[in-house]
């Protein structure tokens, strides 16, 4: 079994060490987000010693652990932020030193929003509007169905969680798969059941492993949802067709809804990768499928080349919802009201971008991402899209047993080395969930290639000495 | 060919028929066989706290105005040229300006580029700098800490200090939230447990924001309701919330009170004493409080002040201060800012037990963060421009007059509904709403009651359709058994809302002539 273990967050403690850290001189820790579990263990290690005055080897801590590309040192996309300048302070539309296209653009939103003001409540209808017609285009004119903007995960699961016992909701989630999505289950009292990607095969899914999951799990809960992830997080595998077909397939036979996480689609590196949407494949696969299947499909600004996290901002397309629902989805929907408007204009955005032709289209430039190398004693199912990579580690016993000595867990125990002695650092492989006795850690290359080439410099090092200590 | 499903339902069986009680679900598949597969998400499989969930402000009425609103720019004749949306509270959709000075910081803060430019005050810039410096690689796009972009914490904390003359506020007790419902939902989350009679119930007003029903309904609490005095402004009286405590007390376990003040969508002020009754009231009977302020500017009437529920109790001492939980709550949607769609907000937590607060500390986690430009909106607000800086007197002058405006509107509204027979209105105190009371004849009732509809949904409905002028029904927000009203923003422009005023008042007379 994965250990699905302490999802908490002790956040509190971390940031007053931050603020003590903050006060010590000659090393800054930007502000990023409260980590995981294993990640604040490690950090407020750190930063312990780091409050005893104890000197480092270098001066900045590079914190790699999050999918936060600005944080990461990536530029905003400068159409993105002008345009959202333009619509915050029309004033602005007399500037001539901005693109005629990013004028027309915030002068169309601004038309958009009663009393032209983007401090009205949110659902912008023709926001809505590009959204379907992006959808349309990316999967071949098939028919587009009911969406929303927001945040998307989280409504979908309330509609569908509920029931305690035997009658508790479960959703079939991948193993390894991102913490908040697991804490986002335990809030609302849906049951978490794992399914292990293969590691060997490249992170990919196997039905028969779903097919198991799903077997074991109704002893003990009412398993409605089946969750993926494509492009993966971390794994950065990508689905062939014949994959997301079979497990459609699946959904179909054993009665499942399915989500589909789809916020890296345009994060594709590998040489003649191609991702295909959930929905697109639905569609081919006849009305059999294409009119029984629900299907929760999701898109973000966080992600992408535009990077927006901060915006907050996404959509869902709802496929196959039955028509008796319609109305309450409708309901709870117009009641949730969680989207900024800034967030809606980066959205509209991202579905419309500036095409060949436009003045801003030059400058508005796809992220290079950067592959990892596998390091010695480590091994690398490099993935083809995504913004992660997920190095397996092949610790050595002694540190097995070192760790077991300290009472910590290996891959902690090397992260919270890592961090000490170079100033990096990564996502624990524990708190995606792993198979017993496998240790990962994930490495976001969604950064600038400087920062992400000193990452992997120090990362060397350290692991060779790692190795070197404990062999 | 994958495994059919060959789920013929009883009423069919051994028949392929056309029709079937189920008939969206019937397929034909290849070999002509008629098979339906059961959806995972039915009416009847969904989260049955999610269907109870009605949120009266954008509900049936504004479906239906939103429909109207299509069919007048198809070309439909009406006896109306436009809908107007005076169902809710968002000003800027109803005309109001935004302050320059915020909307100025807000786009340094999304392209800094404008840092170089010559185009922004000074003090503009450097509020926005602090605010740049404070993100994640200077980017208004980069994830924030959880709780909140540290730095803005501190400023709102020092804004709380000030507002309440000194009293301490402590910024790791301050949590940003995506507007102030977020945060509202986020601490009842923490407050609702328990199964039958220790079933968490939550004290709300009637009338209230159906927000507070909406999160009941949906995370399954009890609603313990408490009334209002109509008669006297609608004012709480103590009386009546331990009226509402003891009988909710045979049913489930009272642990948390709510107030709205400034009122929604009454309006009323609390006084000074009324606040510190409610807080002894809450102390006694063990209560966590829970305090929306988010219109504390909003303040017209004569004789009105706001008293913020912080400073009350602190001023009770610590046989109070020390003890009674409270959670306060603001946000940048109301007041003279009506940036509702930043959705910037926050809430200041004290006498929370640390515990807990660890816990909330982690369920705020799990969406990551409150979106950062409303963050950064928040932190000028509570940061505006001080005297002497270059800013100041047109940040004065706009704050000033947006609330002038909102005043006289509050006042030329309560005037001219009280010279309507059959419609009073309390005075508008505070918030944005007028909320009178409309006596109906009873034939209008009997109708509605035929067409299932409340009678003030059937009223409002009849307004929408002969004159464009979309409302919400007191029934959305809960009244008195036997009483009608209808919630009303103040926010249309004057000249508007004098003519909307007008047309609402020969509604009215006309409604009572066809129903008696």
């Amino acid at each position: 079994m994965a250990t699905a273990c302490c999802w908490d967050c002790r956040g509190l403690l971390l940031s007053s060490y931050r603020a003590v850290l903050r006060s010590k001189e000659g090393c800054s820790l930007s502000n990023h987000p409260v980590v995981d579990a294993a990640g604040v263990e490690v950090v407020i290690l750190f930063l312990f010693s780091h409050t005893q005055g104890v000197k480092k080897p270098y001066k900045e801590v590079i914190d790699i652990c999050w999918g936060d590309a600005h944080s990461g040192g990536t530029k905003p996309l400068t159409f993105v932020r002008q345009v959202i300048a333009v619509c915050i302070y029309p004033e602005l539309l007399q500037e001539t030193t901005i693109a005629p296209d990013v004028k027309e653009r915030a002068r169309r939103l601004l038309r958009e929003c009663p009393g032209g003001s983007v401090g009205k409540y949110c659902g912008i209808p023709f926001v809505q509007d590009g959204v379907c017609e992006f959808i349309s285009k990316r999967d071949g004119g098939v028919p587009i169905s009911p969406l929303h903007t927001g945040s998307p995960v989280q409504f979908v699961l309330k509609l569908l969680v509920h029931g305690k016992g035997l009658a508790q909701t479960g959703v079939l989630t991948p193993i390894p798969c991102y913490p908040t999505f697991v804490m986002g289950l335990t809030e609302l009292g849906a049951a978490m059941v794992p399914y292990y990607l293969c590691e060997d095969d490249g992170w990919c899914l196997h039905v028969e492993e779903l097919r198991r999951a799903l077997a074991t799990s109704r002893s003990h809960c009412n398993p409605r949802i089946l969750y993926v992830i494509n492009p993966g997080n971390p794994t950065g595998h990508v689905q062939s067709r014949e994959s997301i077909e079979e497990v459609i397939r699946f959904a179909a036979e054993e009665e499942l809804f399915i989500f589909a996480d789809e916020v890296y689609q345009d994060m594709m590196y590998a040489e003649g990768s191609q991702f295909v949407s959930y929905k697109k494949v639905l569609f081919e696969m006849g009305p059999q499928y294409s009119n029984t299947v629900e299907l929760a499909s999701f898109h973000s600004v966080s992600k992408g080349i535009m990077g927006e996290c901060g915006l907050r901002c996404g959509y869902v397309e709802l496929v196959n919802l039955d028509p008796s629902v319609k109305q309450s989805v409708t309901s709870a929907f117009n009641t949730e009201r969680n989207t900024a408007v800034i967030g809606q204009i980066a959205l509209n955005i991202m579905v419309d971008p500036p095409k060949p032709g436009d003045p801003s289209y030059p400058t508005f430039s796809q992220v290079s991402l950067h592959t990892v190398e596998a390091l010695p004693g480590t091994s690398f199912q490099a993935g083809s899209g995504g913004i992660y990579a997920y190095l397996r580690l092949d610790l050595p016993q002694k540190a097995l047993l070192q760790a077991k000595e300290e009472g910590t867990d290996p891959d902690l125990m090397y992260c919270s080395r890592l961090l000490e002695e170079e100033g990096v650092c990564l996502v624990v492989g524990k708190e995606h969930g792993q198979q017993e006795g496998t240790y990962h850690i994930r490495i976001c290359i969604g950064t600038t290639s400087t920062r992400l080439k000193e990452v992997l410099r120090r990362l060397k090092s350290f692991h060779l000495r790692f190795l070197n200590e404990f062999s | 060919m994958s495994r059919d499903r060959t789920h013929i339902l009883p009423c069919c069986q051994g028949a392929v028929t056309q029709r079937c009680c189920q008939p969206a679900l019937w397929k034909m598949t290849e070999n002509c066989f008629m098979h339906h597969r059961t959806k995972v998400l039915t009416i009847d499989t969904m989260n049955p706290n999610v269907k109870k969930v009605e949120y009266a402000v954008r509900g049936p009425i504004v479906q239906r105005a939103v429909q109207i609103e299509k069919e007048l720019k198809a070309g439909a004749k009406k006896p109306f040229s436009e809908v107007i949306r005076a169902n809710i509270g968002d000003a800027h959709a109803m005309g109001q300006r935004p302050i320059t000075f915020f909307r100025q910081v807000l786009a340094l803060c999304s392209y800094p580029e404008l840092l170089e430019g010559n185009e922004f005050p000074e003090d503009a810039k450097e509020r926005a700098r602090r605010i740049l410096q404070a993100c994640g690689g200077g980017s208004i796009g980069a994830y924030s800490a959880s709780q909140g972009i540290e730095c803005v914490r501190q400023d709102v904390a020092r804004y709380i200090q000030e507002r309440d003359g000194g009293i301490p506020c402590n910024p790791d007790n301050i949590y940003l939230s995506t507007g102030a419902s977020d945060a509202i939902v986020t601490i009842l989350k923490l407050l609702v447990c328990g199964e039958g009679r220790n079933r968490t119930g939550v004290m709300i007003p009637i009338p209230q924001y159906p927000l507070y029903s909406a999160a009941l309904a949906d995370l399954g609490a009890v609603q313990i309701e408490y009334y209002l005095d109509e008669e006297n402004c609608w004012s709480l009286d103590v009386s009546e919330l331990r009226r509402a405590l003891v009988a909710a007390q045979q049913h489930c376990s009272p642990r948390a009170l709510c107030i709205i003040n400034p009122g929604n969508p009454t309006g009323q002020v609390q006084s000074r004493q009324c606040i510190e009754d409610v807080i002894r009231f809450a102390a006694e009977e063990h209560l966590f409080l829970m305090a929306d302020e988010v219109y504390q500017d909003n303040v017209y009437a004569e004789g009105c002040e706001f008293h913020s529920f912080k400073k009350v109790l602190f001023e009770m001492g610590p046989e109070y201060s020390d003890t009674v939980e409270l959670v306060s709550f603001h946000s940048t949607s109301k007041c003279y800012m009506g940036e509702c769609g930043f959705r910037g907000g926050y809430m200041e937590v004290i006498n929370m037990d640390p515990d807990v607060k660890v816990q909330l500390t982690k369920l705020v986690s799990v969406r990551l963060c409150p979106p950062v430009p409303g963050q950064a909106l928040l932190d000028v607000v509570v940061n505006p421009p001080r005297p002497g800086e270059p800013s100041f007197n047109t940040y004065i002058k706009e704050r000033t007059s947006t609330l002038q405006v909102l005043a006289e509107k509050a006042w030329l509204t309560e005037e001219v509904f009280n010279t309507v027979p059959g419609i009073t209105c309390n005075p508008v105190q505070g918030a944005m709403y007028s909320f009178p009371r409309i006596s109906l004849p009873e034939r209008a009732i009997q109708q509605a009651k035929e067409k299932g509809q409340a009678p003030d949904m059937f009223y409002c409905m009849k307004l929408l359709e002969e004159t464009g002028i979309c409302l919400v029904p007191g029934s959305g927000f809960g009244q008195r058994e036997g009483t009608y009203h209808f919630r009303m923003t103040i926010l249309p422009p004057t000249d508007k809302l004098k003519i909307v005023l007008e047309k609402v008042k020969q509604f009215h007379q006309s409604f009572t002539q066809q129903y008696s």
